[in-house]
């Protein structure tokens, strides 16, 4: 039996997070297979074939999987599963949306967000906000997987793979994409990024997140935020890292004016390297970071800015 | 217009949960229990759809033990006016909760199912995917924004590089994000009257539904320990040490 990746992409690109599942995918027995869903997604395709450990790359290239409306990929995926001993997707927003559609088609329990694989049934994964680690052994026939990219590192891009072109349509025709508000930004993403920097309610306002841009541009950083700062209306939601935004693990993450909530910490806590800039020395960041300063964010900020 | 309103009892937010010490799982001893924020806030929304006069009655759900008629009660209290408990005292796994629930919306027939985007337990994020694919619905999950227009839902989506909206076709699952609304509290007078109101007890059994876990949890351990590194005097020093010692900038 194979394994089924299902690549994250944009129909132009492949997206990091394809990569950090196909390493998990390794750790499993069988060939990997990767499905590329999308519309007009050659650019995607192509990426897709170079990454390294992948055997075979299908593609189904129709305009009704242009914006990933779950009903129509989950049949897909369905129509596909045969072959396939484990399907897996990164625990990004589509593939939360898709994969237990596909579960439950296929009469199968699912297991989310998991970040090791023991053996063939048996994975780990965070509960309770991340503040258990659980250990199941799934006795389903078929395993639907999804995977918390940050805990595997990204398979490299230098293979080339088989590619074989689907016929498939799978159109319920029930759902519809109107519109979508992607924010355009020259950053790198923050669940990819090698360095974060975060601002949290101690930014005081959104103007203020300027000055962390300045220090972002140096550091080729993405910019985050903490749920406070968030429901503050200081930043739009997709900024958020934390149990309900993005579990991120960059090298170096560096929280500004955040006090550290349990939620926020789940979100970043297995980052490399942590530094928390608070002016509350009491405040529960310093707990988990390796590098702390007790100061006033405006004035740290600024001279961190100057002198890097 | 009808909607059902599935939610789920759980260890309250503020709790901080420990596994065991035998690993055996989680310790649950005499911890507080609430209704799963993000059901708190589907109820929410069903309940401002009724006060805007599109819905016409709301009807909670859960599946669990005798002891989730509490978290119905909440639900009832904020504006629900009836409740199913689909009675169990196995630990049901979403798949198995969204086959329970399928039962109860073939039963009740609702135009729209809200339900939390995940419950902090598990943090599984399935059950309202799950159900969308055995009742054959559409799905719009992680919902900010929820509008019911003739014959479809036009609801906003919370997905990774940010907003996206689509349309639905009724009758469709819709499950919450944190920023669809802010739940209120109840009032006390509302509290009361929710005790008057009618909950309807049904065996799980009696949807004839296979609800065996497929699961088997090994362990339950705690996550690794992150040690509290030092606290730097200066930004010097910061950038000193970042250069230096952890060499993470250049």
């Amino acid at each position: 039996m194979s394994i089924l990746v299902i690549a994250e992409h944009d129909n132009e690109e492949i997206k990091a997070s394809t990569n950090n599942v196909v390493t998990a995918a390794t750790n499993l027995e069988g060939d990997i297979h990767v499905l590329v869903a999308g519309s007009n997604c050659s650019g995607a395709k192509d990426q897709a074939a170079k990454i390294s450990g992948v055997a075979k790359v299908l593609v189904a290239d129709s305009p009704e999987y242009e914006h990933c409306l779950a009903e129509n990929i989950a049949d897909l995926i369905v129509a596909i599963s045969a072959d396939y001993s484990h399907i897996l997707s990164p625990a990004t927003t589509n593939g939360k949306n898709y994969m237990p559609r596909v579960s439950a088609l296929l009469d199968v329990a699912q297991i989310s967000d998991i970040t090791a694989i023991e053996s063939s049934d048996t994975f780990e994964r965070p509960i309770y906000a991340g503040n258990c680690i659980a250990t199941v052994q799934n006795s389903d026939t078929k395993k639907v997987i999804t995977v918390r990219t940050t805990a595997f590192d990204a398979a490299q891009n230098d293979g080339s793979a088989e590619v074989v072109d689907l016929q498939e349509s799978h159109n319920l025709g029930i759902s519809e994409f109107i519109k979508e508000e992607i924010a355009e930004s020259d950053r790198p993403e923050l669940t990819s990024a090698d360095v974060i920097i975060s601002g949290g309610r101690g930014m005081q306002n959104g103007d203020n997140f300027k000055i962390l841009e300045s220090v972002a541009d140096k550091l080729g950083a993405a910019i985050g935020a903490s749920r406070a700062a968030v429901d503050s209306g200081f930043v739009p939601n997709d900024y958020q890292v934390g149990q309900t935004g993005k579990i991120v693990a960059p090298n170096l993450y560096i929280a500004v004016g955040i006090s550290g909530a349990i939620q926020h910490l789940a979100g970043m806590k297995d980052s490399k390297v942590i530094v928390a800039i608070n002016k509350d020395e009491d405040a529960p960041i310093f707990q988990v970071a390796d590098y702390g300063l007790v100061a006033d964010l405006f004035t740290a900020v600024p001279e961190l800015d100057a002198k890097l | 217009m009808k909607i059902l309103v599935p939610i789920k009892r759980v260890v309250d937010y503020n709790v901080k949960v420990r596994p065991k010490a035998d690993e055996s799982g989680v310790d649950l001893n005499n911890v507080k229990m609430a209704i799963n924020p993000f059901c708190e806030i589907a109820v929410e929304e069903a309940v401002r759809l009724k006060e805007g006069g599109t819905a016409t009655e709301i009807i909670a759900v859960t599946v669990g033990s005798s002891a989730s008629q509490e978290q119905l009660r909440t639900a009832l209290a904020l504006g629900a006016d009836r409740a199913i408990l689909v009675e169990t005292d196995i630990e049901v796994e979403p798949l198995a909760i969204a086959k329970l629930l399928k039962g109860v919306v073939e039963k009740e027939s609702p135009d729209l199912v809200i339900l939390g985007k995940q419950a902090i337990d598990g943090d599984n994020n399935q059950t309202s995917q799950m159900l969308a694919a055995l009742t054959g619905y559409a799905q719009a999950t992680f919902a900010s924004e929820l509008k019911i227009e003739g014959e479809k839902a036009l609801v906003t989506r919370e997905v990774d590089g940010g907003l996206q909206t689509i349309s639905v076709n009724l009758p469709c699952i819709v499950s919450t994000d944190l920023r669809l609304n802010e739940p209120r509290y109840a009032s006390l007078p509302n509290i009361m009257k929710a005790k008057q109101k009618p909950l309807d007890v049904i065996e799980a059994v009696s949807l004839g539904v296979d609800i065996e876990p497929r699961n088997k949890t090994l362990k339950v351990s705690p996550p690794p320990v992150r040690e509290a590194g030092i606290i730097v005097e200066t930004v010097d020093d910061l950038v000193d040490k970042l250069k230096n010692e952890a060499k993470v900038i250049t």
